[in-house]
């Protein structure tokens, strides 16, 4: 299973961070909510959604801000470091109901992005940066954000 | 009401400490995180695989501390605020965002001591009228004393 490595001299400003697409479904949701322990029923409950004025259970803002960070470790690969990120909730996402037992219904797939904005040595550290985000089926950034990394050098 | 105009028993806890809260990072609760968001890396969940790495050991993707992830002080945090929360009437709760800044690695096995505070509390006229827009800070600690990683979590009540 060997992966592959991403150096500093491969990016540039304006290099774009490989993609990753995600489908949030209430089946993630559902998943989520174990993995992280968040059992907030915002995000499973008809009636509390529509109280907290969301209309129905949105995805939770945690697991977008999860996607990106699977975005930014996927492309610095194993000898990259992250070594800041931060990303703002700013729009709501609902997640696509199940089809069946495994598969979620058609619907909207979320593409998590970046480019790199930054780049420069510091105290002998390789440092890159980049603005990232997570955009919606409409195309809309719903959740914007940014990531500094730390890449290995070929020289 | 105070300055920022945010009433004073909401103001007087800007500043407050979390108790510290000990977590173990197990390899299973990371599994877990990585499949919950379709995130099949191997250094996640392959343990043959990250002892071969620089790691020697399975880590925790980003924003993992051991589970809950709520664990380091936010919970409590949120016990605190949310009593105030009500009496100002914003008790729609949502989450803002999150700043982190990250110095070492987690690894399977780690024991991680973390606690929170609440750095600030301040309010802002948006679009659906006065909101309030507290920052929470965390702080976590590795088995050994090192520093392994800084947040600071935006809560806005509306």
């Amino acid at each position: 299973m060997a992966k592959k490595q991403l150096y500093y001299e491969d990016v540039e400003v304006g290099t774009e961070v490989t993609p990753v697409e995600k489908v949030a479904s209430s089946q993630m949701l559902v998943k989520w909510a174990g993995a992280s322990g968040d059992f907030n029923p915002l995000h499973y409950e008809d009636t509390f959604a529509e109280s907290q004025g969301v209309g129905s259970p949105i995805v939770h803002g945690a697991l977008k801000r999860a996607w990106l960070g699977h975005l930014m470790t996927a492309w610095i690969g194993d000898e990259g470091f992250l070594k800041k990120f931060s990303c703002q909730y700013r729009g709501m996402d609902y997640p696509r109901k199940m089809a069946s037992m495994m598969a979620p219904a058609e619907g909207e797939t979320w593409l998590c992005k970046g480019k790199v904005t930054n780049k420069f040595v510091e105290d002998d550290q390789h440092v890159v940066e980049c603005e990232i985000w997570v955009e919606n089926g409409q195309g809309e950034k719903t959740v914007p954000g940014s990531a500094t990394v730390i890449l290995p050098s070929r020289s | 009401m105070t300055e920022a105009g945010i009433p004073e028993e909401v103001a007087a806890m800007i500043g407050t400490m979390t108790e510290p809260t000990i977590m173990e990072v197990e390899r299973g609760a990371i599994r877990r995180y990585a499949d919950a968001i379709d995130d099949s890396n191997p250094l996640f969940r392959d343990a043959e695989y990250a002892k071969n790495s620089r790691y020697g050991e399975v880590i925790c993707p980003p924003g993992f501390f051991g589970w809950p992830l709520k664990g380091g002080g936010l919970e409590q945090m949120m016990g605190m605020l949310m009593p105030a929360m009500m009496k100002t009437g914003l008790f729609r709760i949502l989450d803002g965002g999150i700043d982190y800044e990250f110095f070492l690695p987690i690894r399977a096995g780690d024991v991680l001591t973390s606690w929170g505070k609440i750095a600030d509390i301040r309010e802002r006229e948006g679009k659906s009228g006065k909101m309030l827009f507290t920052t929470m800070e965390q702080t976590y600690l590795n088995q050994n004393g090192d520093l392994v990683a800084k947040s600071r979590a935006t809560i806005i009540a509306r």
